[in-house]
């Protein structure tokens, strides 16, 4: 190892304990504000059907928080929220299982890598958005039998478009962070 | 103790993500086992989600569209800098109206198509999607205030679009025909072929046809009634492609409703069972075939080119001499009344189109405006509009080739004298 990638691998982020001091009355907004865009926007856009803004706020609750258990009890809340607005052919609980370990590991990933690199951020966040698009698919087979198509380059596809996505928001949601600092 | 808290501490994350992910995959099962849907967390959610969804939609449809023009005509307002305020005046009526009449044709259409079908249907609008993007579902703004229930069909008058599957206070969940876990017993229209629609491979197959059955390219497929969601007889969509398979046809189809992109639906409150029509159904998308040509004006009206062949056609150009004469406009308020029982004075010959303004000056003088069917007509209207008392309105109207009809003799369309009475004659 060099001198870099034991920078990027050792060095502690200097936001550590900013989420302390984000306010719950902020998160529980953006949470709506994520999940209504998931359930209104498609309406006007509708290739936004893949976005999966929820889960991007997931990743970034789960990379700026060194404790994995209020990043995994946020995923929870986020995947149970998404449930309720399922289809009713699907059980409450799908969501909130794969969210569930999005954060954690999430949350687990922050405490050994840099995540205030916004390459590796990005990196990450593709990841993530395979995984739960695997792991959903899999407990829907699993778990309900439903027997649903999975394309694997359709989700390499989508993760490219969300990890577009998930730039800008992660900036505007750092400045937020900033701001809450000064 | 201290070791073992210590212990608990170091693996305390490991065991809270066991706890939760174990609660959530027992309740997961609980719901599986017992097939019982959790009212009351979907209902919290949709009851605050749904009504800022409902918010923003009504707000996009009642402003997008105008803003789109506005924005769309900006640069057309800009180089007609001296038209301007005209032009934005005008364009904002436009807009107005044509938001109004895309509305109204909607909803029109909805209603003719709810008067037409026998089953019983209300209308209600698309507010949002679900939040599981491989799952084909959509939240309208109609739920049980609106007697709706779980597993009504959902149709437009274009096509099937998919059935209730969740229904709350001010909203219900519609599952679309093209979710993969969706089936639908339908029926082609020549043959009466049965088969099972199943859009789960991201295009629609009629399943269970066999290959000697007889199934062609644009041939349209109905609901069977067989699934007991879609009452029997409502158009679900052409074949788009029909090949021999392995065992069974590949029986493609392009869905006539197209439920991905609808905005307003019918939710089939109490069905009933049509049979399927044997005629094809018209193409919206093909522009209807013109009315026959009206006959020649000459053959229906019977007027020759000249005027004042008849005896009513001369006594009225006698008249109108006299009321020339006299300085008489008919139909002009306040206008001295003529002696009729005076001789014309002789008459200078003219060609035919000269004797003609006096007999189209009533009808431009008149009181009813003229509808703006023709060129001629708007002219006449305008200037019978802003001089109402003028004696000779067409005498500024260059003369035409074609010959005036003659006052009083029948018009050869009938939407153009509904609004025009020529005068029956002289007042006694």
């Amino acid at each position: 190892m060099n001198e870099s990638s034991d920078h990027l691998l050792r060095s502690r982020r200097r936001s550590d304990g900013i989420f302390s001091r984000f306010q719950v009355a902020g998160l529980v907004i953006l949470t709506l504000i994520a999940i209504i865009s998931k359930f209104y926007l498609p309406r006007l856009i509708p290739s936004a059907v893949w976005l999966e803004v929820p889960l991007l706020l997931t990743i970034y609750f789960g990379l700026m928080r060194p404790d994995p258990v209020p990043a995994l009890l946020f995923g929870a809340f986020v995947g149970i929220s998404e449930d309720s607005l399922s289809p009713a052919n699907l059980p409450i609980g799908m969501y909130g299982i794969t969210k569930t370990l999005v954060g954690y590991f999430a949350a687990s990933v922050s405490q050994r890598f840099n995540v205030g690199n916004s390459l590796i951020r990005l990196v990450l966040c593709f990841f993530f958005y395979c995984f739960h698009a695997f792991f959903y698919w899999v407990m829907r087979r699993a778990l309900l039998q439903q027997i649903v198509p999975f394309d694997t380059q359709l989700t390499l596809l989508h993760g490219a478009f969300n990890i577009a996505v998930a730039l800008p928001l992660y900036l505007i949601l750092d400045r937020m962070k900033l701001s809450d600092e000064h | 103790m201290d070791a073992i808290f210590n212990r608990y501490r170091s693996y305390r994350s490991l065991v809270v993500l066991v706890i939760v992910v174990m609660a959530q995959v027992l309740y997961l099962a609980y719901q599986v086992r017992t097939g019982r849907d959790e009212r009351l967390i979907r209902v919290w959610a949709v009851s605050a989600v749904t009504p800022f969804s409902g918010i923003f939609e009504a707000i996009r449809h009642n402003t997008v569209g105008f803003m789109k023009d506005y924005f769309v005509l900006l640069d057309v307002r800009e180089q007609n800098s001296k038209l301007k305020a005209d032009n934005d005046r005008l364009r904002m009526e436009n807009v107005f109206y044509r938001n109004q009449l895309a509305t109204a044709e909607h909803a029109r259409a909805l209603t003719i198509f709810q008067a037409r079908t026998p089953s019983k249907t209300v209308a209600a609008r698309v507010i949002g999607n679900s939040t599981v993007s491989t799952a084909k579902a959509v939240f309208i703004d109609r739920g049980s205030t609106s007697n709706i229930e779980k597993g009504m069909a959902v149709v437009t008058p274009n096509g099937i679009v998919g059935k209730v599957a969740a229904v709350y206070l001010l909203a219900s969940q519609v599952l679309l025909v093209t979710d993969s876990t969706f089936k639908v017993g339908v029926e082609s229209q020549k043959g009466h072929i049965h088969g099972i629609l199943d859009c789960s491979g991201g295009h629609c197959e009629v399943e269970q046809i066999q290959n000697e059955e007889d199934v062609r390219v644009g041939e349209w497929f109905y609901t069977s009634g067989e699934d007991r969601v879609f009452p029997r007889g409502f158009p679900v969509g052409t074949v788009i492609s029909a090949q021999p398979g392995n065992g069974m046809k590949d029986v493609r189809l392009n869905l006539s409703g197209a439920p991905g992109g609808v905005e307003e639906v019918l939710v089939i409150l109490d069905g009933v069972h049509q049979p399927i029509p044997t005629a094809a159904l018209p193409d919206d998308k093909m522009v209807p075939p013109l009315p026959p040509p009206p006959p020649d004006d000459k053959q229906v009206t019977g007027v020759p080119a000249g005027p004042g062949q008849t005896e009513a056609d001369k006594t009225i150009q006698k008249y109108e001499q006299l009321g020339k004469e006299q300085e008489h406009v008919y139909g002009a308020m306040y206008s001295n009344m003529p002696n009729y029982n005076i001789k014309p004075a002789p008459k200078p010959a003219a060609p035919p189109a000269a004797a003609a303004p006096p007999a189209s000056a009533p009808l431009g003088s008149g009181p009813v405006a003229l509808g703006a069917s023709t060129p001629t007509r708007a002219t006449t209207t305008q200037t019978s509009t802003n001089h109402p008392t003028s004696t000779h309105p067409t005498s500024t109207r260059p003369p035409t080739s074609k010959p005036a009809l003659p006052l009083g003799s029948p018009r050869p369309n009938a939407s153009q004298t509904t609004t025009t009475k020529p005068p029956a004659g002289p007042p006694q």
